[in-house]
């Protein structure tokens, strides 16, 4: 669409810039400026230049902590992403079973993500919760709050539960924006399933895929609520992952210069990646 | 077509384990606490509804229905307010600083609100807005805006620009033109916004419990004080969990067909 040259198009413009610098602009400011000192008290600050960050980075609780929420987005990505696309291709097309569907998948969306987090909680608890008890009975020795790979492989279950619908809806729809034609073409080619998947289908999704893994990404990169009500970061903190670090850092124990210079290359981190993913993405679409 | 047959049982299958937490916690939200505990049943046997009756008659447990849906439903129409001349303004002019600005607004999206737990309590306790529902609302703009602004311009880049210019042809002015004409056309895009928005709102807690304290509390901070000195209420737990999700629920069935033809105009 060519688009019109026009300044005053900044006064639409300006009640989201209003509103995102005061709830944006002006705390990150604030996050900046703890980030360079050391503060007693009020009116008790000292310039430290860049201290914090130095200590940050060399903090061997936080490296872990970062490691591990690196390992954790990655499972995510690669289970959500082939397992959501799978879905999609096997979701019916029309008709109320497709809405039916389409508003089933959508339900663990809805869920806060504490309820997400009680709900696992219950179900994977040996004595009260289906899953656990199951588990159990069929001569697994299964316990969340005891075992580290329990707790890793919960935490990445309930991820999954969550989060595939997403990825599962985006691709649906974008499934559905393929023009009937290019089926019919591939009937006449006699293509295979495979081949109608792999040089129709995909291709088409690309675009909704870039969307799907950038919002897994984000969102499993910022998990906080529903690891820290199903396993509170443990055992030990074996899936204590970032945002619970730095909540600690900020709220538990105020230790408010530090959790600012952490915060910022947290933030860095995730618009680093974001666009690296980005990047790669829009790239490969060119080379063709 | 030979797959259907295969891809309506995976379909059925996969399903049918998506439903099956859900299930737990509702089939536990009727059971009394000494079946819970006791042994392990498929559905209750001992049917009750004491634990919907401790939520719906102590004010300390249902006000965090009604927090909630509060700061929800502010947050939603301050979200559309400021999104829909903003999308429009991004999807049809070209203006000084538009890429960038637009940028930086989708970077708040990736901003984790544990960065802002710290610096959002501070800037509204100055402001006096502490434990209300505007604050958590206005915080949750910080998400919202962003994504609200990205899926509206998806659904207006798809209205020929000729409507336009023939409302102004027509003698339209600007403030006319969007409301009756402009608005109505894009209904399903709003749907869709509105949708994700409410969603985020409603299933975000870090900085909904961080920024309130007692009048404004939502239900997510108000469930945990289920766990009492002689344990989880796990009946009562469970009842509240069910209570929580049949908002969405509704919102969802109010808008499933926009969803099913505006999904793939817009982005998510």
């Amino acid at each position: 669409m060519n688009k019109v040259p026009n300044n005053k198009a900044w006064w639409l413009v300006l009640p989201v810039f209003i509103l995102v610098a005061f709830s944006a602009l002006i705390p990150l400011m604030t996050v900046v400026n703890y980030s360079v000192q050391d503060i007693f008290g009020p009116g008790n600050a000292y310039y430290v230049g860049l201290e914090w960050f130095e200590s940050v980075l060399a903090d061997e609780r936080l490296q872990d902590s970062l490691l591990r929420q690196f390992i954790f987005s990655g499972a995510v990505l690669m289970i959500q992403i082939p397992l959501g696309i799978g879905i999609a291709l096997m979701m019916p097309t029309t008709g109320k079973r497709a809405s039916l569907c389409l508003i089933l998948l959508a339900i663990p969306l809805l869920i806060p993500w504490n309820v997400v987090g009680t709900i696992w909680q219950i179900f994977g608890r040996g004595d009260i919760g289906l899953f656990g008890w199951g588990l159990n009975e069929l001569g697994f020795d299964y316990n969340y709050t005891a075992n580290t790979g329990d707790a890793w492989a919960t935490v990445l279950l309930m991820d999954v539960w969550h989060w595939t619908p997403l990825v599962a809806l985006l691709c649906y729809s974008g499934l559905r924006a393929i023009p009937e034609a290019f089926y019919q073409a591939a009937e006449i080619d006699r293509a295979s399933k495979w081949a109608i998947f792999r040089y129709i289908q995909l291709p088409r999704l690309k675009s909704v895929l870039v969307i799907a893994v950038l919002l897994r990404f984000m969102d499993s990169f910022m998990i906080y609520t529903e690891p820290f009500v199903l396993t509170g970061g443990g055992p030990g903190s074996s899936t204590t992952f970032l945002s619970q670090t730095l909540t600690t850092m900020a709220i538990g124990q105020f230790d408010i210069g530090r959790a600012a210079a952490f915060s910022l290359i947290y933030f860095l981190i995730v618009l680093l990646v974001s666009w690296l993913f980005f990047t790669a993405i829009t790239h490969l679409d060119k080379q063709k | 077509m030979k797959m259907s047959k295969r891809k309506g049982f995976g379909i059925t299958a996969y399903i049918i384990l998506l439903m099956l937490p859900i299930y737990w916690l509702l089939n536990m939200s009727f059971k009394t606490n000494q079946e819970i505990l006791g042994t392990l049943t498929l559905f209750p046997h001992d049917f009750t509804l004491a634990n919907y009756a401790t939520i719906f008659t102590d004010p300390s447990w249902y006000s965090g229905y009604i927090n909630s849906m509060i700061y929800v439903s502010i947050n939603v129409v301050i979200t559309l307010l400021v999104a829909l001349p903003a999308a429009y303004a991004f999807s049809r002019y070209k203006f000084v600083g538009d890429k960038h600005l637009f940028f930086w607004l989708l970077s708040n999206r990736m901003a984790p609100p544990a960065v802002f737990l710290l610096p959002f309590f501070q800037l509204y306790s100055s402001v006096g807005l502490f434990d209300t529902h505007i604050a958590v609302a206005l915080a949750h703009c910080l998400f919202n805006v962003p994504l609200a602004v990205w899926i509206l311009e998806g659904f207006i880049s798809g209205v020929p620009k000729e409507y336009d210019e023939m409302a102004y042809i027509d003698g339209y002015s600007f403030p006319k033109f969007f409301v009756k004409i402009f608005i109505p056309m894009i209904r399903s895009g709003i749907g869709v916004a509105a949708f994700f928005a409410f969603m985020f709102s409603w299933v975000e807690l870090l900085l909904a419990r961080t920024l309130t304290s007692v009048d404004a509390q939502p239900i997510g901070a108000i469930m945990t004080r289920t766990m009492g000195a002689s344990g989880i209420d796990w009946g009562v737990l469970a009842a509240a969990g069910v209570l929580t999700i049949l908002p969405g629920l509704l919102v969802v069935w109010f808008v499933r067909n926009h969803i099913a033809t505006g999904f793939a105009l817009g982005r998510v």
